[in-house]
């Protein structure tokens, strides 16, 4: 570790990352948090409302000083356009969740109540276990994971992050 | 008209302005070279892919121009990783062109197929596979002009060879459609407004440049503010020759072997005025070290660069030519008499005033590389290796000619030299060129003395032979017990190899032979090595132990 960060004050931080829908632009991307050591928590990518365009959703810990390079050094990428921090904006931030827990006939009910109380969804039924579905923000999706944990959860999958700013104002800058 | 991909290639090259590439031909590139004699374009074939890319390298940061290398498929193509890196690092604009099976194959694990753009994608500013012959003339286009702008760098294009055999329309494309790209070349003017205060204010400013001047070609600007308020002028390895070090404001190279004079200065300047440089380690040290006294203004082309490293106070983001211009006129003439007198007085006691390495006996590189100096009058185009010769040769050559250092600063890679100056002297026939290596480094990329003889290029070669691999050995010397593992080395008779290529060579193991030796060197027409035996545990001095900050050296000891 040569580079001089400051992981003092460490919090996380959303950003939006606008980029050209180009080959290896992913990759690109996550190999630079990779080489530079920045510490990202999740990341999201699919197509955003211009075409060509990808929108990314990275959540990162980092403090304000690092926070700068991470951003700089996005920049720096030939194929990304635009970068927005809306950590501090205010944010619709959902994420999705898919959880296959271990269900026989004495436990359905219960776990269907949880599920209701969660505004969650049943997907899929088998003889041992349910599929549930959930979208809402990580404490909720925790919340239900945690809560439906004691059942037995065989099988879970969680989208990480997404984000857009409420109201009028486009990530991708002004429209 | 109608052309296959490989005429589209080199089509695109000679309008780049491409005169010279550098590389070695193979399987998958066969129908790229197969097109092009009839191009005005000179092909070096070089005897290794590494020593492709330096001397594209080399080419680059000698001309200024985008230096281009060739290399086939898998092999050929991770033997240019090196020399890739080392042009990243070292902000020198080259495009390498690699050939790649067939699109059809990708991902087969085809006969030399390797993933060569996922390898490079951390050292290189962009890459891209092209598979298919219409996308080959805009990817060219844009890989020009993004090695060559901004923060320049290293581009790599791989092309299958069915787009080099692939026929279409050939259209020139006219612009770059590069959305995300858009490098930021004149300065914010409030920002230049506030730098010029500040210096004005400054009771102890001091320069510190790096290449970022020489890529901008801002060395008049540079001294006109340098002249205008008397400031005194540091610089990086990469930085040296931005400024004639004959110049009274020239403090010469700071940092882990900057003279005493240099560091001191820094360490004590209430204003670094940082320019085109990355405020590397080898110059700052421990970051928080650095110049504790100092408000730090920060002039470069790379907005990643600022405050990435060292605190800045003042950043400005833009070209050093631009923002110089911007800023000269608003700062007001000084005379900061007191502060340099301070500094002539740490002067006064170094090293460079006493002149020790011309006393004794004993064969010291000090006094070869300084005889070289006086040779030619400061004005040669040097290119050094790695090593204690790298830092030998930045102590003691007074570089007068603009550019006249070439040299592998961020990287640090042995073996740079020998292949860079072959870049160098094709790009810039009239010129001087000389190289100081040692014995470890040269070893590493001999062969291409057989391009040289082949080439007829005049470089001339004076090897730093010492018998180890030195720089290591010192580090054993001074932090590991004298434990000299890994690091004796025997080399052959160098002068032997020499005139085996076909080249004249010539042994020196005294002081008294040096003079003698350099002048038949200069007349004979056409590249000679000299092979110096130099005393074997000479240390480069002064030193700063690492993490210190960079006024606690260890000094010389008196006689050398
Ligand atoms: C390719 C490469 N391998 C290893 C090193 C580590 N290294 C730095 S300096 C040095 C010694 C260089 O020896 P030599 O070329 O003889 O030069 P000297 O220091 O003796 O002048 C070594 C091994 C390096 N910089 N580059
Ligand atoms: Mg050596």
């Amino acid at each position: 570790m040569t580079l001089a960060k400051d992981y003092n004050n460490n919090s996380r931080r959303t950003l939006v990352v606008l980029m050209e829908d180009k080959p290896g632009v992913l990759s690109n991307v996550s190999n630079m948090f990779r080489r530079r050591n920045y510490n990202i928590e999740s990341l999201t990518v699919g197509h955003s409302e211009t075409p060509n365009i990808s929108r990314m959703t990275v959540v990162v810990h980092a403090s304000d000083t690092v926070l700068e390079q991470v951003i700089k050094q996005l920049y720096k990428l030939i194929h990304v356009t635009k970068v927005t921090d809306i950590t501090d904006d205010d944010a619709v931030i959902r994420e999705l969740a898919l959880i296959r827990v271990h269900a026989i006939s004495t436990s359905r009910a219960e776990i269907k109540q949880l599920v209701d109380i969660f505004r969650a969804q049943i997907i899929d039924v088998a003889h041992d276990s349910m599929t549930i579905e959930i979208t809402g923000t990580e404490d909720k999706v925790d919340s239900l994971v945690e809560i439906l944990r004691p059942f037995g959860i065989k099988e879970l999958t969680r989208t990480g992050r997404v984000a857009m700013v409420r109201g009028g104002l486009a990530a991708g800058g002004r429209g | 008209m109608k052309m296959n991909g490989a005429q589209i290639i080199w089509e695109c090259l000679v309008r780049e302005g491409v005169e010279i590439v550098f590389g070695i031909t193979g399987g998958k590139v066969i129908p790229l070279y197969h097109e092009l004699p009839a191009y005005p374009i000179h092909h070096i074939t070089m005897r290794h892919e590494q020593a492709a890319a330096h001397a594209a390298d080399g080419y680059a940061r000698a001309t200024g121009k985008v230096g281009v290398c060739i290399a086939t498929s898998g092999p050929g193509a991770t033997n240019l990783v090196t020399g890739l890196a080392n042009a990243q690092m070292d902000s020198s604009p080259i495009v390498a062109i690699t050939g790649q099976v067939a699109s059809g194959d990708l991902g087969t694990d085809a006969f030399q197929e390797v993933d060569i753009t996922g390898i490079t994608m951390p050292i290189t500013k962009h890459n891209c596979l092209i598979t298919n012959v219409t996308e080959l003339a805009q990817a060219i286009r844009e890989a020009f002009h993004i090695a060559r702008t901004g923060h320049p760098g290293a581009v790599l294009l791989d092309v299958t060879v069915d787009a080099q055999m692939g026929q279409c329309e050939f259209v020139y494309p006219e612009a770059v459609n590069l959305p995300g790209y858009k490098p930021h070349t004149r300065g914010n003017l409030r920002q230049v407004a506030q730098a010029a205060e500040m210096i004005n204010q400054a009771k102890r400013p001091v320069l510190m440049v790096g290449r970022g001047v020489i890529v901008a070609h801002a060395q008049d600007e540079l001294v006109e503010l340098a002249e205008k308020a008397q400031i005194p002028v540091s610089t990086t390895l990469l930085g040296k020759s931005a400024i004639p070090e004959s110049h009274p404001l020239s403090l010469g190279m700071g940092g882990m072997h900057g003279e005493s004079y240099t560091n001191l200065a820094v360490q004590q300047a209430d204003l670094i005025i940082g320019i085109g440089t990355r405020f590397d380690d080898r110059f700052t040290s421990a970051a928080h070290t650095f110049a504790p006294q100092a408000k730090i203004i920060h002039i470069d082309i790379d907005p990643a660069e600022i405050a990435k490293r060292v605190r800045v106070d003042l950043p400005i983001v833009g070209d050093a030519l631009n923002v110089l211009r911007e800023l000269v006129p608003l700062v007001k003439e000084a005379g900061h008499a007191e502060w340099i007198e301070i500094i002539d007085g740490w002067r006064s006691e170094s090293h460079e005033h006493s002149r020790h390495w011309e006393e004794g006996e004993v064969l010291v590189p000090q006094y070869v590389v300084r005889s070289i100096s006086e040779l030619t009058q400061g004005d040669a185009l040097m290119v050094s290796d790695v090593g204690q010769n790298q830092m030998w040769e930045a102590q003691y050559y007074i570089h007068n000619r603009f550019g006249g250092l070439i040299s592998s600063g961020g990287l640090g890679t042995m073996g740079f030299a020998l292949p860079a100056s072959i870049g160098a002297q094709a790009g810039c026939p009239e010129c001087t060129v000389w190289v100081v290596a040692g014995d470890g480094g040269l070893q590493m990329t001999i062969q291409e003395l057989a391009t040289i003889v082949q080439e007829r290029l005049p470089i001339k070669i004076a090897l730093l032979n010492n018998g180890y691999l030195g720089m290591v050995r010192q580090w054993q010397e001074f932090f590991f017990e004298r434990n000299y593992c890994g690091t004796p080395i025997l080399g052959p008779d160098f002068a032997k190899v020499a005139e085996a290529y076909g080249m004249a060579g010539i042994t020196v193991c005294e002081k008294a032979q040096v003079g003698v030796a350099l002048e038949r060197a200069m007349q004979i027409d056409g590249p000679v090595l000299i092979d110096f035996r130099i005393e074997q545990e000479h240390n480069v001095f002064p030193m700063v132990p690492a993490g210190r900050p960079i006024d606690e050296m260890i000094r010389r000891p008196k006689q050398v």
